[in-house]
């Protein structure tokens, strides 16, 4: 308790501070933005909640980490991870997750989660359980004396992110296969009728999303670090913000993301870091219960 | 006499096995008592997942919460917890044996009640939440819990508690422990069989097969639900004070608050067996335990790995489980009587309506 408002009296001492951490968090941000954007796809157009989706994160970090290690440039990760991811994801998806479509939710749930822990042990033991980074080499910046920290990573991060995120909506807005997706997202009986091939539709979105998890890891890396036990946290954060934002509302995400990384900025600073993890799970119990209740106004359960 | 047998065939075949296990194979008698605490992880887990149809993925939380309001009762009734725990105490503590067997009833008795309270006050919150928003909250129920008394210093955060030492000899201390173990699942067993044939278990099952219909029914489903869950978590709560005693160590990620391991072998256990009956539980435990033990060791690491596969594969492949698909195969043989077909939203074959969730 103590040291809590000892922070907080921080903050209110040097608002700069405040600034700092917030451009952190919105630099963050954006990359969670990617990858709940990821999620959300899957989520609404095949309705499978992806529970691998923070190990897809991960393994596309641990490709551009080992790029790094091999001496080329870990910036081409975020070129090389989504192609790798991709092809992993139509083998994820031909194997096993075209078989629980057509189930129930909680099969498709238990199944993505199976694949997690294979995903988290395989890159354990390949790659051992330390926290890793990949660095690109690139500058770090003093701002109003040393009160913010500008990284160049991260910067690179968020402009990355933001260009990989407004190319993949505007894929989804004008190509033959985005009208598509939406179309299956919107009725899938009836995209078939009018004679898309649905079952082609899941594939790409579940590659697509692969993809789109490469590049958000290889970002992670970049600017953070990855850790092959890391996954379910972004799993977890990314459900928060799909779930706070509710599915098909895209400019949601993106706010919920940025949102996210703020509140995780903040909240580390002031509980400490080692309560982030369990932050991120109380958000998760938080948003479901606030969700909970506005159901139940209209006497709904969510679901 | 003899329709008495008839009638409890299988409980009497494996209270014979269960109280001669140990003495014929004195060498895995350890693993004999990890088999039953499994058995009573999947039978509780299927008193949500198979019977009222809510798949939760953080069961294990109950467990953790009755191994460490155990341990609080136990150690706090003759010292103070914060001094016992703290990572600086250099003074050895024995507890005697009037302390440790009253501590430890009372703690066992604690834990279970505990959980039953806490599943009661979590099913507040988390029973408005259906199909895998309930498995997501569960599963964050634990992972939160787990995170917490990680660093909660009073309980000895991330480096565990040592439990108080079992006055006696260890081959009385194992033989203590299987059989509680024993008994315990015995009496779970009993209980669900009479549960499952009361309203209250056709209640739930009615739950499963259409929540809303039932409520219409005039049904109480809330109140039922958080029933359920109470029972389940108590005895998930009294295994937990029991294994803390029998491992003599405890700690949050791994042995208290596993979300990856013992949680998630529940589910698959039950699976493997056949949801939403009694004895698919039980037949599921003893299929993935033993296996899990004899190919455990030529795994060389991947164990984990092989695991997960396992989950997917059951999931994916055999989601029927055994006592299921006995079911489908020989009806006559293996359904009660007066039923016609299997239960398929049971066993998990229903097709899913198109825009049901």
């Amino acid at each position: 308790m103590q040291h809590i408002l000892g922070n907080i009296s921080i903050l209110t001492a040097a608002p700069v501070l405040n600034l700092g951490l917030l451009i952190d968090g919105v630099l963050i941000g954006a990359i969670f933005a990617l990858a709940a954007y990821g999620l959300a796809l899957v989520w609404g157009v095949m309705n499978v909640k992806n529970l691998a989706q923070g190990d897809f994160i991960m393994l596309g970090g641990y490709i551009t980490w080992s790029l790094g290690r091999h001496g080329i440039d870990p910036l081409f990760g975020v070129a090389i991870a989504p192609v790798l991811l991709a092809a992993f994801g139509y083998v994820v998806y031909r194997l096993i997750v075209c078989k629980v479509i057509t189930r129930d939710l909680f099969t498709s749930l238990l199944a993505t989660f199976g694949i997690a822990i294979v995903i988290q042990q395989s890159l354990n033991l390949v790659f051992g359980p330390d926290t890793q980074s990949a660095d690109a080499h690139l500058p770090v910046w003093q701002v109003a004396g040393g009160m913010i920290t500008l990284s160049a990573p991260r910067l690179v991060g968020f402009a990355l992110a933001m260009l990989l995120a407004a190319a993949v909506i505007l894929f989804m807005k004008n190509s033959r296969m985005g009208q598509a997706i939406r179309a299956t997202a919107q009725d899938a009986r009836a995209a078939r009728v009018l004679g898309i091939d649905t079952e082609k539709v899941y594939a790409f979105t579940f590659c697509l999303n692969a993809a789109i998890c490469g590049a958000a890891g290889a970002l992670v890396a970049l600017v953070w670090n990855v850790q092959p036990f890391l996954g379910t946290t972004y799993s977890i954060r990314l459900f928060v913000i799909v779930t706070a934002a509710g599915i098909g509302n895209l400019p949601g995400v993106i706010a919920a993301g940025f949102g996210m990384g703020v509140f995780e900025e903040f909240g580390g600073f002031l509980l400490g870091a080692e309560f982030q993890q369990a932050l991120i799970v109380i958000m998760l119990l938080g948003v479901l219960a606030y969700r909970q209740w506005q159901y139940l106004r209209v006497r709904q359960a969510v679901q | 006499m003899t329709l008495f047998v008839r009638r409890n065939l299988p409980f009497l075949l494996i209270f014979a096995m269960g109280a001669v296990a140990p003495f014929l194979f004195p060498d895995i008698s350890n693993e004999i008592a990890v088999l039953w605490l499994m058995i009573l992880f999947a039978s509780t887990w299927d008193i949500l997942g198979g019977q009222m149809g809510y798949n939760s993925l953080g069961n294990i939380f109950f467990f953790g919460a009755g191994m460490y309001i155990c341990a609080v009762v136990q150690i706090g009734l003759y010292y103070d917890v914060g001094m016992y725990t703290s990572g600086a105490r250099t003074t050895h503590i024995v507890f005697t044996n009037a302390q440790y067997f009253t501590g430890f009833a009372l703690g066992t008795l604690a834990g279970g009640v505990g959980a039953a309270v806490l599943a009661v006050a979590a099913g507040f919150i988390l029973f408005g939440l259906r199909g895998p928003y309930f498995a997501i909250g569960t599963l964050g129920l634990a992972i939160a819990a787990a995170e917490l008394i990680s660093s909660w210093e009073w309980v000895g955060a991330a480096s565990g508690i040592s439990m108080p030492v079992f006055p006696g000899a260890p081959e009385t201390q194992k033989l203590f422990f299987y059989f509680l173990l024993f008994a315990l699942a015995f009496v779970l067993l009993i209980f669900l069989r009479w549960l499952y044939s009361t309203n209250f278990g056709i209640a739930l099952n009615a739950i499963r097969d259409d929540e809303e219909k039932a409520e219409a029914m005039g049904l109480h489903t809330r109140r039922y639900k958080r029933t359920a869950w109470a029972i389940s978590a108590a005895f998930l709560g009294v295994s937990g004070a029991i294994f803390a005693n029998m491992t003599g160590f405890i700690e949050p990620r791994d042995i208290a608050f596993p979300t990856t391991t013992f949680n998630l072998y529940m589910v698959v256990m039950v699976l493997l067996g056949g949801k939403g009956t009694l004895w698919g539980p039980v037949v599921g435990a003893v299929i993935f335990h033993t296996l899990k033990e004899v190919t455990w060791t030529y795994f060389l690491g991947w164990q984990y790995v092989a695991l997960g596969l396992l989950i997917v594969v059951t999931i994916v492949y055999f989601q029927q489980g055994v006592v299921g698909w006995l079911m489908e195969k020989y009806p006559r043989r293996f359904l009660p009587r007066g039923t016609q077909q299997p239960d398929q939203r049971a066993i998990g074959l229903a097709p899913q309506p198109e825009g049901a969730e």
